[in-house]
């Protein structure tokens, strides 16, 4: 679809390219104004890693300045943190084919069980209050930014990360079951529709992720702990103790979950709202209860997420939003509302988007999980483990 | 505190080129959202497609006006491409579907593969000079009362507002021809729509071209008044402005986009400027709110309007709440 769109575009442009005169003569560039991607990350594995450093103009800074007068466009001012994946060991460019997919594959997982992770929290929403939460990623981004309060922060304690994680996890909860009681349930027992929920979610998206941006500011930082590691090889496979620990954690994690989905009464009952809710309150659950209760799980299961992400990548305020609509690809892969099929999606995601890069450039790695997601929208939408129902 | 120039400044926001954009692509929006209950949350896709189009067109050569039709076409074929598949889905699920294509074109357009053609990161640039070279009106300055325009502004803001008042007539017109009833029938009732013999798969279709176009229209005078384009200031986020704008003004009625976008920009620039004569006369303390945070405290401002007003006034200034069912099964 793209392909053809950019050949549609380029092929006007390309046939008169060579009559055309591309010296543009009134524009002078005056002020060009780059700054270098804050923070790259060091690792010790730079074995020939995609070229991570990227100038980023901000906005429309090459705009000839005399032009400029009228005060201009919302969407540049809020600085991007970095834009594209900053990550785990690349394989070298060289090496022999199994071993690139074999380093992609375990960086894909790695990368996936985060995904999964917070994408556990949205789908377990999405199923027992049918709401779209937009404002999912913030709840990533809170997460990760309340670890590097407790770690790293200049005001903080700075405590080891472990307890860090623990005391974000926490106040993830608290914040999940927060905006459960103090905005959703009143909307809830308002009647508000779906989609008007749906938009109020957007609201709040912009709302949170820009007070993140006041209070936390635009420079991505790093944790203190765990930052450059040696790397371990073996096999085809090379990771850093850290890229495993995520990996691990994730694992165990989703399934605590699992475990707690099927085995607890809590859990039941939180499958049985998903099922079918009245049906569920007539059997004597109490559903604004077990509604809290999943707010809860979301919110500390996210800010989980958010620290592993903000452990691997970097912690800026815009990362949860860049993860939503890769959580979004995961939950609609393996069926909306499915907790499962958001553990299996999230994993598939973050493969796809890391194995395609052995055959496309690493920026676009993003751009894959999406057309997932479309595909997958239109061939199948009740997901690849969703049971078939009228969805269109 | 200097008020007249919080005023001066709101009013240029809401008159001036971006604002104008924003309310023709929010005036496609509109049709796909107000009128036929489509939620496309990729309208920005079609203000990039648009905009690249032209710009791309420039660059290797062509004049300006042929690009504008070169961005038209694309929006067409975005419309196209994007719909045929996705506008069998419910409506949530086509909200996702347009805001991950939205952002898959956005990568794509700013990524090293594409940077031969749309410049990558950096962008494009001089995209208007065909349309400033035809500007009548005198170099200078004119006072309009509290503001005061160069006539550069005076000529963009005209044929802005001649686009604007083009766009409304012809939504007027056309939502009040058989063929509007028919989208606004399919808003309240699908299946019903569909029972009286309506095609509505292609009715939506046909609506969501349309839209697109407007859309790509407002993209195109985006970029020739910023005199460059750059993928990232097509983020999301802009399209999430435009809803806001919508459900200000009030979807579903002629001069809600219009209406709820000249407030919208009002009340950001003002604020904005308020905010900042606030910080120099020392009533923030730096503690608080750098002057740094000031685009940041505006988009703020932007999700507790958008949260509340869904909240307590889904339909706007202008609309009617009984006509605004917005609960799509």
């Amino acid at each position: 679809m793209l392909a053809f769109l950019a050949l549609f575009i380029l092929a006007p442009g390309t046939a008169l390219a060579a009559t055309g005169d591309p010296a543009e003569p009134g524009v002078a560039d005056t002020s060009q104004v780059t700054e270098s991607a804050p923070a790259e990350r060091v690792d010790v594995v730079a074995r020939g890693g995609p070229a991570d450093v990227e100038l980023l103009a901000a906005g429309g800074e090459r705009e000839a300045s005399i032009l400029a007068q009228e005060p201009d466009d919302p969407v540049d001012d809020p600085p991007a943190g970095t834009e594209d994946e900053i990550d785990e060991p690349a394989p070298p460019v060289g090496a022999p084919f199994q071993e690139r997919l074999a380093q992609t594959l375990l960086t894909g997982l790695q990368y996936g069980g985060i995904i999964a992770i917070c994408a556990v929290g949205l789908s377990l929403v999405f199923g027992t209050t049918r709401l779209i939460n937009f404002a999912h990623g913030e709840l990533v981004t809170f997460g990760m930014v309340v670890a590097f309060f407790f770690n790293a922060a200049v005001i903080g304690p700075g405590l080891h990360i472990i307890p860090a994680t623990v005391l974000a996890v926490i106040v993830g909860a608290l914040l999940g079951a927060g905006l459960d009681r103090g905005l959703w349930r009143p909307l809830r027992m308002r009647g508000v529709g779906r989609i008007n929920m749906f938009i109020i979610s957007i609201g709040l998206a912009l709302l949170i992720r820009h007070l993140i941006l006041i209070v936390y500011g635009s420079r991505p930082g790093n944790y203190t702990d765990y930052q450059v590691q040696p790397v371990i090889n073996w096999w085809w496979f090379s990771a850093t103790p850290r890229g495993l620990w995520v990996l691990g954690l994730s694992v165990i994690v989703l399934l605590a979950v699992a475990l707690m989905l099927e085995r607890t009464r809590v859990g039941t009952a939180i499958r049985a709202v998903a099922d079918n809710r009245d049906l569920a309150a007539s059997s004597g659950i109490n559903v604004n209860y077990v509604i809290m209760v999943v707010w809860m799980l979301a919110g500390g299961l996210t800010a989980f997420g958010g620290v592993m992400f903000g452990l691997t990548q970097v912690v800026a305020w815009d990362m949860g939003f860049r993860l939503l609509l890769l959580m979004f690809a995961a939950i609609i892969l393996g069926g909306l509302g499915k907790p499962y099929g958001a553990m299996v999606g999230g994993f598939a995601v973050g493969v796809v988007a890391h194995v395609s890069t052995l055959w496309f450039p690493a920026e676009l790695q993003n751009m894959w999980a999406m057309l997932v997601l479309i595909v997958v929208l239109i061939v199948r939408p009740q997901g690849v483990l969703g049971r078939k129902e009228r969805v269109g | 505190m200097n008020f007249e120039l919080i005023l001066a400044n709101g009013l240029h926001g809401a008159l001036g080129a971006t604002a104008i954009a924003f309310i023709l692509a929010a005036i496609g929006l509109n049709i796909h959202f107000g009128y036929t209950g489509l939620l496309n949350f990729g309208q920005v896709g079609f203000m990039l497609v648009g905009a690249y189009g032209a710009a791309v067109s420039v660059e290797f050569g062509l004049s300006l006006w042929l690009g504008i039709l070169v961005g038209i076409a694309c929006a067409v074929v975005l419309a196209l491409i994007l719909g045929i598949p996705a506008l069998r889905l419910r409506a949530d699920y086509l909200a996702i579907s347009t805001i991950a294509a939205g952002e898959a074109l956005r990568l794509f357009y700013r990524s090293d593969a594409a940077e031969p053609v749309t410049g990558g990161v950096f962008g494009l640039t001089g995209v208007g000079r065909d349309f400033y070279d035809l500007n009548p009106i005198p170099r200078g300055s004119y006072d309009f009362g509290v503001i005061e325009m160069t006539s550069r502004e005076v000529w963009t803001r005209s044929v802005g507002w001649g686009l604007v008042l083009l766009a409304v007539i012809l939504v007027y017109f056309l939502i009040h021809s058989p063929w509007g009833r028919v989208l606004r029938s399919i808003r309240e009732d699908e299946d019903a729509a569909r029972s009286l013999g309506k095609n509505v798969y292609a009715y939506k279709l046909q609506s969501l071209v349309l839209g697109g176009v407007i859309g790509s229209i407002g993209g195109i005078l985006w970029v020739v008044h910023r005199q460059s384009v750059t993928p990232d200031g097509f983020d999301p986020v802009v399209t999430f402005f435009l809803y806001t704008m919508l459900v200000l003004g009030g979807a579903g009625r002629v001069l809600g986009p219009v209406i709820g976008g000249l407030l919208f920009w009002f009340i950001l620039r003002s604020f904005e400027t308020f905010l900042d004569e606030a910080m120099r006369a020392g009533y923030i303390p730096a503690a608080i709110m750098e002057p740094a945070d000031i685009g940041a405290a505006r988009y703020v401002i932007v999700g507790i309007g958008l949260l509340l007003l869904m909240v307590y006034r889904p339909q706007g200034i202008l609309g009617k709440r009984k006509e605004m069912v917005l609960d799509v099964r």
